[in-house]
C-alpha cells in the first residue's frame, strides 16, 4: 500500500506482556506504526486488543516490555505521552448530564485552550460531526451513534497527533458505522496516526494501511490487507446446478474442479477476473450445461483468520469446526 | 523532524495547573447539581425530617428526659439543633460517593486518566462541589431551625468558628466518601457505604445526652468522632463548655480529609475497568 516504510514511527512497542493472575493476556507484542497511517489490531473478543490499547495509552502498566508513543517513553514520560494522544474507548466516555457543547468545552478547558479557541473548535467539531442540532441537548438523550460521534469529537478537541480507537463501531448500525469510517478517513488525511482495534474484518479491510491479527495475546500475522489475503489459497467460482446429471456433466468438462454431490455445486479455482469468468461461461455455453447460479468467492480476511487460527473469528465453541492445530498452552 | 501538531498549551507549572483543572471539574459538578436536583433535595429532606420529628413528635418526651424536669420543647430545640446541623453535614457527604462512583462506572474516568490532567483534579472537583452543596443546605436548615424556635446565643466569631468547623467536617467526610465511591464496585453499593455516617451522630450527643445510654453505647458515644464535633458546635452556638473537644474535632476533620484523599487518589491511579 501507499505508506512508505521510511516514515518515522508514531508508535513502537517491543515485547509487551501482561497477565492477570494466571491468565496471560498479552504474550510479547511487537509493533511499529508509521506516522500518519491507520493501523488495525484485529482479533476476537478476549484476544487482548483492549489491554494493548490500555497499556499504550498509559491507563495500565505492562508487566514487561517497552513502548514509545510520539517519541516518548510510555512509562518514563507518561505525561508527555498523554499530551500527544487521544483515546476513544470501547465504552462511551461522555458526560451524560452535560450537553454536547458542554462536553466539548470541558475538553477544551481541561486541555488549557484559551476560551475563544475552545469555542471555535467546539463549534467546528459540532458542525463536522453533524451534532449542531443536538448541541444543547444532554448526552443522556443521545442515540448510540450520536454518543459515539460525540465521544470521538471530544477526543479531537485537543487535536492529538495519535488517536487510539478501541472498537469504535461495535454496536453501531450500518449507517452510523459508515459515518464513523468517513470521519476516521478524514482524520488520516490530516496527518493523524490511528491505532484502531476491531473484531470486524471488513472494518480493518476498509480502513487500515496495516493490519495485525491478535489471537490469545500473540500477533499471528501482520501486513497490508492484500499481503494477508495472499497468505491463503486463492478464490473460486461456485456453480449451482439443478440436478446431479448436470453437475456430473459440468464436472467432466472442468478438469480442475471440486464437485459436491450433496449441495449440487461445483467449485472452480478462479482469480475472479472478468476474463476468467467469461471463459467459464463460454465453456458452460458450448457444453449446453445449465447452471442455476454462479457466485464468485474472493478470499477475504475471514479466510485469513480461519486459515491462521484454524477456527472462525467467533470464539463460540459451538462454531468450532475443528480444534486449532497448535498445542494449547 | 517534528511534524507540527496542534497540541496546545505549554505545560504550566504543576500547582497552577492543578488549581485550574480542579476548578474546571468543579464547574462540571455544579452543572451536574443543577441538572440533577434530586440529589440536593434528598440531602435536604433527611435532616429536615429528623428536625421536625425530634422537635414535634419526640421533643416533648425526650426533652424532659435529657435536660431534666421542667424543660420545655423550646429548650430541647436549642439542645437538638446543633446535633441536626452536624447530621446535615454528614448526610450531604453521601452524594460525593454516588457522584464519584458514577464517573468511575460510566467510563469517563478513563478519558480523564489518558489526558494530561492534574491527577487529583476530578476528585477535588467532586469534593469541592459537594462541600459547597452541603454548605448551602446547612444555611437552609439553620434558617428553618431558627424559624421554628432555635435561639442560639453566639457572637459573630462563634458563628464563624462553628461554620468553619462544619465546612471542614463536610470537606473531610466528602473526601472519605470520595474514597468510598472510588473503591465501590457499583453506584448502589457506593450509595449504601456512607449510610452509617449519617446515622452515627445519633449514637452520640446529637439528639440526647449520652449519659442516658447503656454503658457500652455510652463508651462508644464518647469516643466516636461526631460527639466532640457535636459538643464543639453546641458549645459555640449555645455557650457552654467546649474543653478539648475543639481540638479533637479539628483533628478528626483533618484525619478524615487526609485519609480520604489518599484512599481516593490511590484508587484513581489504579482504576481501569468500567
Amino acid at each position: 500500500m501507499s505508506t512508505s516504510t521510511t516514515a518515522p514511527a508514531a508508535i513502537t512497542a517491543l515485547g509487551l506482556r501482561k497477565s492477570y493472575g494466571d491468565k496471560v493476556v498479552l504474550d510479547g507484542i511487537d509493533l511499529t506504526i508509521p506516522k500518519g497511517s491507520i493501523f488495525a489490531l484485529l482479533g476476537p473478543n478476549g484476544a487482548g486488543k483492549t489491554t494493548t490499547v490500555e497499556i499504550l495509552s498509559t491507563l495500565i502498566a505492562a508487566d514487561s516490555g517497552k513502548a514509545q508513543i510520539a517519541g516518548y517513553d510510555m512509562v518514563e514520560q507518561a505525561e508527555r505521552v498523554r499530551k500527544s494522544i487521544g483515546v476513544t474507548g470501547q465504552f462511551s466516555a461522555v458526560d451524560n448530564l452535560l450537553t454536547a457543547e458542554e462536553n466539548l468545552m470541558l475538553m477544551a478547558d481541561l486541555n488549557h485552550l484559551p476560551k475563544a479557541e475552545g469555542r471555535r473548535r467546539t463549534a467546528d467539531l459540532l458542525e463536522r460531526f453533524d451534532l449542531t442540532e443536538a448541541a444543547k441537548k444532554t448526552a443522556a438523550t443521545f442515540s448510540g451513534g450520536m454518543r459515539r460521534k460525540l465521544d470521538l469529537a471530544m477526543t479531537l478537541v485537543a487535536a492529538p497527533g495519535i488517536i487510539f480507537l478501541d472498537e469504535p463501531t461495535t454496536g453501531l448500525d450500518p449507517r452510523s458505522r459508515r459515518i464513523m469510517w468517513d470521519l476516521i478517513r478524514d482524520l488520516v488525511r490530516q496527518g493523524t496516526t490511528i491505532f484502531l482495534t476491531t473484531q470486524y474484518l471488513e472494518e480493518a479491510d476498509q480502513l487500515a494501511d496495516n493490519i495485525a491479527l491478535l489471537d490469545h495475546g500473540k500477533l499471528i500475522a501482520e501486513g497490508t490487507a492484500d499481503e494477508l489475503k495472499r497468505l491463503i489459497p486463492g478464490g473460486h467460482v461456485r456453480l449451482q446446478f439443478a440436478d446431479a446429471a448436470q453437475l456430473a456433466a459440468a464436472a467432466s468438462v472442468f478438469g480442475v474442479a471440486t464437485s459436491d454431490e450433496e449441495s449440487l455445486t461445483l467449485q472452480i479455482p478462479s482469480d475472479g477476473s472478468t476474463t476468467n469468468l467469461r471463459a467459464i461461461l463460454d465453456v458452460l455455453d458450448t457444453t449446453e450445461v445449465h447452471a442455476e447460479s454462479l457466485t464468485v468467492h474472493t478470499p477475504d480476511l475471514d479466510d485469513v483468520f480461519l486459515t491462521l487460527t484454524g477456527r472462525p473469528k467467533t470464539d463460540d465453541p459451538a462454531h468450532l469446526p475443528h480444534q486449532p492445530k497448535e498445542s494449547a498452552r | 523532524m517534528s511534524t507540527a501538531t496542534l497540541t496546545p498549551a505549554p505545560a504550566a507549572s504543576g500547582r497552577s495547573t492543578a488549581v485550574r483543572d480542579s476548578l474546571t471539574m468543579l464547574r462540571r459538578n455544579i452543572k451536574h447539581m443543577q441538572r440533577y436536583p434530586a440529589m440536593t433535595i434528598s440531602i435536604i429532606v433527611m435532616p429536615l425530617l429528623f428536625l421536625l420529628l425530634f422537635v414535634y413528635v419526640f421533643g416533648g418526651a425526650i426533652g424532659t428526659g435529657t435536660l431534666g424536669p421542667g424543660t420545655t420543647r423550646d429548650d430541647y430545640i436549642n439542645y437538638l439543633v446543633p446535633g441536626i446541623i452536624v447530621m446535615t453535614a454528614a448526610s450531604g457527604a453521601v452524594a460525593t460517593a454516588v457522584s464519584v462512583c458514577t464517573d468511575k462506572t460510566e467510563g469517563i474516568i478513563n478519558r480523564f486518566r489518558t489526558m494530561s490532567i492534574s491527577r487529583g483534579a476530578m476528585l477535588s472537583g467532586h469534593v469541592l462541589g459537594s462541600t459547597i452543596q452541603v454548605t448551602a443546605v446547612l444555611v437552609l436548615i439553620t434558617g428553618l431551625a431558627v424559624a421554628i424556635g432555635f435561639r442560639p446565643d453566639a457572637s459573630v466569631v462563634e458563628w464563624l468558628a462553628a461554620a468553619g468547623l462544619l465546612v471542614f467536617l463536610a470537606l473531610g467526610l466528602s473526601w472519605l466518601c470520595a474514597g468510598m465511591g472510588m473503591n465501590a464496585k457499583t453506584v448502589e453499593s457506593a450509595s449504601n457505604g456512607p449510610l452509617p455516617l449519617t446515622l452515627l451522630p445519633l449514637m452520640g450527643s446529637a439528639v440526647v445526652d449520652p449519659d442516658s445510654m447503656p454503658s457500652g453505647l455510652r463508651w462508644f458515644a464518647e469516643y466516636q468522632p461526631f460527639t466532640p464535633i457535636n459538643e464543639t458546635v453546641r458549645g459555640l452556638l449555645m455557650g457552654g463548655e467546649i474543653g478539648n473537644n475543639g481540638w479533637i474535632a479539628l483533628a478528626w476533620c483533618a484525619g478524615l480529609s487526609l485519609f480520604g484523599y489518599w484512599w481516593a487518589l490511590r484508587a484513581y491511579n489504579k482504576t481501569v475497568k468500567r
